[in-house]
C-alpha cells in the first residue's frame, strides 16, 4: 500500500534520503532510534543541516525562505525526516509562531524573527496553557498591562514544552478582561531572558523532564512585540490550530516506530518461534499498520484539497485522534513485544556513551517510558476528547 | 456488591488499609523508591509483626493457615497504597515454592522469612524464556555429588535484597521440555553469584543474576529432583491471582482519585464531571475494576482446592479480565486528569505505571487469553 508517486517526486525522495543519510551525524541516529533522550545540540545540529540546505521551514512561502514545495513534496519530506530517524522538529518556531508572525506581524516583527527562525538561532516556546485554562484555553489569566511603550506581564503558563531550552517564548495574554473571554485576548513575543520570567521543570510520569511551568513577575515586554492588533490574539491562535493539521497525524513517525516494533518482535523469541512468526501478534501489527495506511490515504487526500486551494476545516480533527491512537497503539504493542525487558528502568544507560551496559537488550530500554510518555498525545493540541466535540458541533452540526 | 467478608477477613483488611493511609503517602513511598533498597525495613518488621508474613502459609512452616479469599483481601490492601515492601518476592513467590514443596529447606527457612528476619526472592525468568515457563536454559551440571550451576536469571524481584534465592535450573533434557527442571535455593552471597539490582518502572526493585560454576550440594534442591516445574506453575498461577487482587486495589484507589479529581476541576465554568463524556467514561472504569474484583475474588476462592488443571484456567481468565480493566482504568485514569496526570508529583500516574505493569507481568491479558483457549480446547 505504498504511495505511487511520480518520476518527480520519486527523485525528490531519493534527493531528501541522501541528505539525510550525508548530513545527519551517526550518534544523533541511534539515540533516536534506540528511543534515547536527546540533547539540546542534536536538534540544534539537526536544525541547522536542514537550514543550510534550505529545507528548515517547508511549510514557509518562499518570499520568507520556504522551499516552495508541493504539498504531496512536504508529505514526502516530513516522511523521509521520520523514517531516516532524524530528531523531531521543534514546531514552536517554525510551525507555530512563523505563520503568525508572517501573517499578522509587523514588517520589523518579520526581519527580525524569521531568519532566526529558519536557521534555529533562536529556540521557541509556546506560552498558551496555564494551571486554570487547558482544554478552555480562552479563559487564561495572564495579564498584561500597558505600561507607556511596555506591557507588564504577570501570571503562570504552564506545560511549556522545553521552555528550559528557549530564547523565546510567545504567549497569549490578558489585556482587557471586560468583555467575552475570547476577546481581550492578546499575542506577545517575550524574550526569556527578560528579568522576572522563571522557569520551574515539572517531571512527567516517565521520569523525563521535557515540561516546564514559566512564571512571569512583572516582566517588561516592550509594546513592538505584539503581534497584530491589541484584543486579536484569540483569532489569532485560531488561525495557528488550523494551519499545520495535517502535520498532527504523524505519519512518518508511526510508520518508523511500526517498523522498530517489527525489528523487534525479530529478536524476540517465544517458545521455538520469534513475536515476527507469530500470528496472533502480527494480526494485531497489521491492524495498527492498516489504520496508519487508512490514516495516510486521509492525509494525502486533504494534501491534494490543501493543492486545490481547498485545506480541510475542522474535519481534520479525525486526523489528531487517529493520529494518536496510531502512536499510542505502537507504543502499547512494544510493551508487550519486549515482554519481561519492559520492567527494568535505568535511565542512566539510556545513552550511547554510558558506562554500563544497559540492563536487557538496547531496544527494550525505553518500551514503558515511552508508552506512559505517550498518554500525552491525547491530552495535548486539543485533547481527544476536545477535538470529538469539534467534530460533533462543527462537522456534524449537533 | 460481589464480594463478602468474614469477620476476619475484615481484620485483615481494616489494619493493612490503615497502615496504607497512615503511612503510606505517595511523597513517603517516593522517599523509599528513593533510597538504598527501594523499601523499608522498618515496615518490613511491621508487616511481621501483624502476621502478614505468614498469612498463606502451612502451620508446619510456622504459617497461619489462611485461605486464598484472606490473601487476595491482604494484597488488594496493599495495592491500593501501591506497596513497595518485598511482599511479592518473600511471600507469593519464593515463599509459596518453599511452602508447596516442603521438606528440611522449607522447614528451615519459611519461619525465617515469617519472622522478617530473612528475605527471599524467585529467580525463573530468563533473558529468552518470555512468559514460557518451561524454557529454563540455565544449567545445574552433575558436580561430584552435588550440582554446578551456570546461566542468568532477570527480573527477580528484590534480588538485590534477599538472602536466599529460590532459583530454577535444568538439570536434565533440552531447553523447553517440562521434565528436567530442578529448584534449588542459594545464598546470594554464594561463590559464583552476581547480582545487578535494578529499578522497575514501577517503583519497584528487581535484578539480573548470574550465576558462574555455583557449587552447590545435593541438600540445595527444593522439592524433586527434575519434576520442578510443577511448583513454579502452581506458584505463578497463584502469584497471577494475588497479582490481580493488588490491580484490584490500585484499579479503586485509581477509579477514586479520577471521581474526585474531575469533581474538582473546572473547565468551561463547570466541573470536569458533569460533562456526560467523561461520565460515561468513569461509568465504564468503575465497572471494569468491578468485574475483574469479582473474578480474581472467585478465583482467590478456588485455589484452597482445585486441580492444577483449575487452577490454571482461574489464573488465565484472571489474568484476561485483570489485563484489560487495568489497561482500561489505567489510561483513562490519565487521560481524565489532563496533564496533571502526566506529572510524576500527581498519585494517579503511579497507580497507572503499576497497573500496565501487573497486566504484562507474567505475560499480559493477551497472552492468557491464548492460553486460555489452548487449555479449553485440549
Ligand atoms: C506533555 C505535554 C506537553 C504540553 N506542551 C504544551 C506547550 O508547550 N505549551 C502549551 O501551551 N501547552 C502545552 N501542553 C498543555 C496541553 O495543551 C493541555 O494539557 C491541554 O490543553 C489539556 O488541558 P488540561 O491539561 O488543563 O486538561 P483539562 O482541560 O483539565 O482536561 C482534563 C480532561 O477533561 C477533558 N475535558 C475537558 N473539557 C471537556 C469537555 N468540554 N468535554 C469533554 N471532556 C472535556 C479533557 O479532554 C481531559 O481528558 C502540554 C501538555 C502535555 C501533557
Amino acid at each position: 500500500m505504498e504511495l505511487v508517486l511520480s518520476a518527480e517526486d520519486e527523485a525528490f525522495r531519493q534527493e531528501v534520503r541522501a541528505f539525510i543519510r550525508d548530513k545527519l551525524d551517526p550518534e544523533t541516529k541511534r539515540k533516536v532510534e534506540l528511543g534515547y533522550p536527546l540533547d539540546k545540540n542534536d536538534y540544534v545540529q539537526w536544525h541547522k543541516r536542514m537550514f543550510e540546505q534550505g529545507w528548515a521551514a517547508p511549510n514557509w512561502p518562499v518570499e520568507y525562505g520556504g522551499p516552495g514545495w508541493t504539498p504531496i513534496q512536504r508529505h514526502i519530506y516530513d516522511e523521509e525526516l521520520a523514517l531516516g530517524s532524524t530528531p523531531r522538529v521543534i514546531p514552536f518556531g517554525v510551525s507555530m509562531v512563523a505563520p503568525v508572525i508572517y501573517t499578522f506581524g509587523s514588517a520589523e516583527q518579520k526581519a527580525k524573527y524569521l531568519p532566526r527562525i529558519l536557521s534555529f538561532d533562536d529556540w521557541w516556546c509556546q506560552g498558551y496553557s496555564e494551571p486554570g485554562s487547558g482544554s478552555d484555553l480562552s479563559s487564561l489569566r495572564t495579564k498584561a498591562v500597558r505600561d507607556g511603550d511596555h506591557y507588564i506581564v504577570n501570571g503562570q503558563k504552564t506545560w511549556t514544552t522545553l521552555a528550559q531550552y528557549a530564547d523565546m517564548i510567545f504567549c497569549l495574554v490578558r489585556t482587557d478582561d471586560s468583555g467575552k473571554q475570547q476577546e481581550g485576548i492578546s499575542f506577545l513575543l517575550i524574550d526569556m531572558k527578560t528579568p522576572g520570567i522563571s522557569v520551574t521543570p515539572i517531571e512527567t510520569i516517565d521520569g523525563d523532564v521535557e515540561i516546564n511551568s514559566v512564571f512571569f513577575e512583572d516582566v517588561r515586554v516592550p509594546v513592538e512585540n505584539l503581534v497584530g492588533e491589541e484584543g486579536k490574539g484569540w483569532t489569532y491562535a485560531k488561525f495557528l490550530l488550523g494551519h499545520e493539521r495535517t502535520g498532527i497525524a504523524a505519519v512518518g513517525r508511526s510508520k518508523r516506530q511500526l517498523a522498530r516494533l517489527k525489528t523487534i518482535a525479530e529478536h524476540e523469541v517465544n517458545g521455538d518461534i520469534t513475536l515476527a512468526e507469530d500470528t496472533d501478534f502480527q494480526e494485531r501489527v497489521s491492524q495498527v499498520e492498516i489504520e496508519l495506511f487508512a490514516l495516510e490515504a486521509m492525509v494525502i487526500g486533504a494534501l491534494e484539497g490543501e493543492a486545490r486551494g481547498n485545506p480541510p476545516g475542522p474535519e481534520a480533527s479525525i486526523l489528531k485522534i487517529k493520529g494518536v491512537e496510531v502512536q499510542q497503539a505502537i507504543t502499547e504493542l512494544a510493551v508487550e513485544a519486549v515482554g519481561n525487558h519492559a520492567h527494568a528502568f535505568a535511565p542512566d544507560t539510556w545513552d550511547i556513551h554510558a558506562n554500563e551496559p544497559g540492563i536487557g537488550p538496547d531496544y527494550a530500554a525505553t518500551a514503558a517510558p515511552i508508552y506512559f510518555n505517550w498518554r500525552k498525545a491525547s491530552i495535548y493540541g486539543g485533547s481527544n476528547e476536545i477535538q470529538r466535540e469539534i467534530i460533533a458541533k462543527r462537522v456534524l452540526g449537533l | 456488591m460481589s464480594v463478602w467478608l468474614t469477620d476476619e477477613q475484615q481484620l485483615i483488611k481494616d489494619s493493612a488499609e490503615r497502615l496504607v493511609q497512615n503511612d503510606y503517602t505517595i511523597e513517603a513511598r517516593q522517599k523509599l523508591i528513593d533510597s538504598e533498597e527501594g523499601f523499608s525495613r522498618e515496615n518490613w518488621a511491621t508487616f511481621a509483626e501483624l502476621g502478614w508474613l505468614g498469612l498463606p502459609f502451612k502451620e508446619e512452616h510456622g504459617g497461619f493457615g489462611g485461605t486464598g479469599v484472606d490473601m487476595a483481601v491482604l494484597m488488594e490492601a496493599l495495592g491500593k497504597g501501591l506497596v513497595v515492601e518485598p511482599f511479592a518476592s518473600s511471600v507469593i513467590l519464593a515463599g509459596t515454592a518453599l511452602d508447596l514443596a516442603g521438606g528440611p529447606l522449607a522447614e528451615r527457612l519459611l519461619p525465617e522469612m515469617i519472622a522478617g528476619e530473612r528475605l527471599l526472592a524467585f529467580a525463573h525468568s530468563e533473558p529468552k524464556s518470555r512468559f514460557n515457563l518451561n524454557d529454563v536454559a540455565v544449567t545445574a551440571a552433575t558436580d561430584g555429588d552435588g550440582f554446578k550451576i551456570n546461566g542468568q536469571k532477570m527480573l527477580v524481584y528484590h534480588g538485590g535484597s534477599a538472602d536466599s534465592l529460590i532459583v530454577s535450573a535444568r538439570t536434565s533434557g533440552a531447553q523447553r521440555d517440562r521434565d528436567g527442571i530442578t529448584l534449588f535455593v542459594l545464598d546470594r552471597a554464594a561463590e559464583g553469584v552476581s547480582v545487578r539490582g535494578h529499578q522497575t518502572v514501577d517503583g519497584l526493585r528487581a535484578a539480573e543474576v548470574t550465576f558462574t560454576d555455583v557449587r552447590v550440594g545435593a541438600d540445595a534442591i527444593l522439592g524433586v529432583k527434575d519434576k520442578g516445574l510443577s511448583i513454579i506453575e502452581a506458584v505463578v498461577d497463584r502469584a497471577c491471582v494475588f497479582f490481580a487482587a493488588e490491580a484490584s486495589g490500585a484499579m479503586e484507589q485509581a477509579v477514586a482519585l479520577t471521581v474526585d479529581y474531575t469533581k474538582e476541576r473546572k473547565q468551561f465554568g463547570r466541573p470536569l464531571s458533569s460533562f456526560q463524556a467523561l461520565q460515561h467514561k468513569m461509568a465504564d472504569m468503575y465497572s471494569a475494576h468491578q468485574f475483574s474484583r469479582a473474578l480474581t475474588y472467585r478465583a482467590a476462592a478456588l485455589l484452597d482446592d482445585c486441580s492444577p488443571a483449575e487452577r490454571a484456567e482461574a489464573a488465565a481468565a484472571v489474568k484476561v479480565k485483570c489485563g484489560q480493566s487495568a489497561k482500561l482504568v489505567g489510561e483513562e485514569a490519565i487521560q481524565l486528569h489532563g496533564g496533571m496526570g502526566m506529572t510524576a508529583d500527581m498519585p494517579i500516574g503511579h497507580y497507572f505505571k503499576r497497573l500496565t505493569m501487573i497486566n504484562a507481568l507474567f505475560g499480559n491479558a493477551q497472552y492468557h487469553l491464548k492460553r486460555y483457549t489452548a487449555m479449553k480446547s485440549e
